[in-house]
């Protein structure tokens, strides 16, 4: 009682206002530090977009480009990588690409543009490892119903011709489709849409 | 000469009388528990691998460059051109195993003998916290030497916050300062390996001792040595001072540790691709994954945590929520354990069979998570079966006995109110035994 008497209250009240002011502007020096931890603007202007010669590339090669740092790959489809999407569609995860994350033009059957052109961010969904081409040759290695497409060395997620994982995988979703656009039949530009065609 | 230094000690006395009372209270009149067993060696031994770790770090800090073009040919140049540089790097390398040894090793002494209980809930909390920031500490070294696992193992590690539903992709982004893994990533784990975790890991020491020297160590018995005072000096009766008796102690302890170190870090530095692994030898390649990716032997248990969980609404983040949890259960462990007794010596033959399956999934989570899941074979079951269709998500058996073992691993812990309430325990005595 005597003690509650004792105290000071508008003083106590001062010394609870400086301490919430000191407090707010300590957090605030934070902020600074925050930020600076974003990427610069020199890691913004790096991960521009890519523009890509595919005039040169053999049916059913594939080429990785980097961009932003992340291996995309681009596959010229041959007929028989294109008709072995359509044979393992019961044995994916999502087959009609519904979670994955691709832009609107590659949310079809064939997930690009071109059917036989395939564009793909090479990094698993499950922890961002790069997954491997494994052909339909590597039959011995994947079991004897594989029909070729990736396969994760991380954790051994296995990925159609399309990108789309193979259920029984840790991996969530399908490989992701950057955007992407056409600047002439054979000039690819990877990282935006909006340009040209 | 004898008169003249003490006359120099007694200046500084009297002016900084600090020194020689925290002295006596830490060690000279530190009273800690006669009967100290073989167990008790490993927090002298970790304060021991701290240091050689600081030491150690300074030397190579000299001649690393934390910078994505020359971080692998510095280290490389501190192996072959640095006078005395490889034995500078390989004391640091093996440090960091033997670090997480003593650690575990601790920990565990601290569950065998109840050490958390009442009224030690926070030297055992600073003690997680310690292995916590140890951890971190750990994983941002691990990248500095920018070899293929350095850089596979933090993209791996850092896509574990980027699952995190909302914030995960742009917390992601904020770690790394770039959108992959690269110079800007090296460059902060660099200072956080070198200046912040150090210094926070050096504070919670100091923390953690200065909690265990308010309520004073436990022993094997778990009995509290305090209530049975010598009535004359005010001293417990079954303790002895820390100085000399156990820094002698635990001074033949350092000598065959560093013996063990020694033979390690000159003979097997490697320890079989456990403490190097063989992929870090090879420059960082952001589009080239190694064929096969693991942790170090330290992180192994919760990575099979991890890769046990199979994921849920499309997405990954359970699994890294139940390794999360996996760690942070530690924490609860005073309050998880509601036996009347302290020490295994006391406790009935529920409890230790239960620590039997917790200690033997624990090795074998470590052993599964330095391997593929392929490394035990498949199932022998048809795709097309009832089995191989609604049960069996994937045919590894490695999978699924890291499920097993994860199970095992959470059921200690979230079990332990029940059964460790219901055990019957031995009496305890009234003195230590020796």
């Amino acid at each position: 009682m005597n003690e509650e008497k004792s105290i000071d209250r508008t003083r106590r009240n001062l010394v609870i206002a400086t301490s919430a002011a000191g407090g707010a502007a300590a957090l605030g020096a934070a902020v600074p530090f925050v930020m600076s931890m974003w990427p610069s603007e020199r890691a913004k202007a790096a991960g521009a977009p890519v523009e890509v010669d595919i005039s040169r590339m053999e049916p059913g090669e594939l080429r990785v480009i980097e961009w932003r740092g992340k291996p995309v790959w681009i596959v010229r489809r041959t007929k028989e990588m294109l008709d072995s999407l359509k044979a393992v569609e019961q044995r994916l995860t999502d087959p009609s690409s519904k979670s994955s994350s691709q832009p609107d033009y590659a949310k079809n059957e064939f997930r690009a543009r071109k059917p036989d052109v395939m564009v793909m961010e090479g990094v698993c969904t499950h922890l961002g490892c790069s997954p491997q081409l494994k052909t339909a040759a590597a039959r011995a290695e994947m079991g004897a119903d594989w029909a070729g497409g990736f396969y994760c060395p991380c954790h051994g997620s296995k990925f159609d011709y399309a990108g789309r994982v193979f259920r029984g995988a840790p991996a969530p979703l399908n490989l992701p489709v950057p955007q992407y656009t056409y600047l002439s039949d054979t000039t690819i530009l990877i990282g935006d849409d909006k340009k040209g065609a | 000469m004898a008169g003249r230094l003490m006359a120099l000690w007694n200046w500084f006395d009297s002016r900084m009388p600090t020194l020689a009372s925290e002295w006596r209270k830490h060690a000279a009149e530190y009273y800690a528990p006669k009967n100290f067993n073989f167990w008790y060696y490993f927090g002298s031994l970790a304060l021991l691998v701290l240091v050689i770790q600081i030491v150690s770090g300074i030397f190579l800090t000299m001649h690393y460059k934390p910078d994505a073009n020359l971080a692998f040919g510095s280290v490389e140049y501190i192996m072959r051109d640095v006078a005395g540089g490889w034995i500078i790097r390989y004391i640091h390398s093996t440090g960091a195993s033997a670090f997480f040894v003593v650690v575990y090793l601790h920990m565990f002494r601290g569950l065998i003998y109840g050490s958390y209980q009442r009224p030690r809930e926070l030297v055992w909390i600073f003690g997680v916290l310690i292995y916590l920031t140890l951890m971190g500490e750990a994983f941002f070294g691990y990248l500095l030497p920018w070899g293929q696992m350095s850089y596979w193992g933090a993209q791996v590690i850092v896509n574990l916050f980027g699952t995190i539903p909302f914030i995960g992709p742009d917390l992601a982004l904020w770690i790394r300062g770039d959108y992959v893994v690269g110079d800007a990533t090296l460059n902060r784990f660099f200072a956080l390996h070198v200046i912040a975790f150090p210094l926070v890991l050096l504070g919670l020491v100091v923390v953690h001792l200065l909690a265990l020297h308010d309520v004073g160590s436990s022993n094997p018995d778990g009995v509290e040595i305090k209530k049975t005072k010598d009535p004359k000096t005010g001293h417990p009766l079954d303790g002895i001072p820390f100085h000399p008796y156990y820094t002698v102690k635990d001074l033949v302890g350092a000598i065959v540790f560093l013996a063990v170190f020694c033979t390690v870090m000159f003979f097997t530095p490697e320890v079989g691709g456990y403490f190097l692994e063989y992929n870090n030898f090879i420059p960082a390649d952001p589009l080239k994954t190694p064929e096969h990716i693991a942790p170090v032997w330290y992180f192994t248990p919760y990575y099979t945590i991890l890769r046990a969980v199979p994921p849920l609404f499309d997405s990954q983040f359970p699994g890294v929520l139940a390794m999360g949890i996996a760690v942070m259960i530690l924490f609860f462990l005073p309050w998880l354990d509601r036996s009347p007794v302290r020490s295994i010596r006391y406790r009935g033959s529920v409890y230790k069979a239960w620590l039997t399956a917790f200690i033997i999934a624990f090795v074998v989570l470590g052993y599964l998570g330095t391997e593929p899941t392929t490394v035990w074979g498949q199932f022998a079951v048809r795709e097309d079966s009832f089995f191989g269709k609604y049960i069996l998500d994937t045919k590894d058996v490695a999978t699924w006995v890291g499920r097993l073992g994860t199970i095992v691993y959470f059921a200690f812990f979230f079990a332990m109110p029940w059964y460790t309430a219901r055990d019957k325990c031995l009496p305890v005595p009234a003195r230590v035994t020796v």
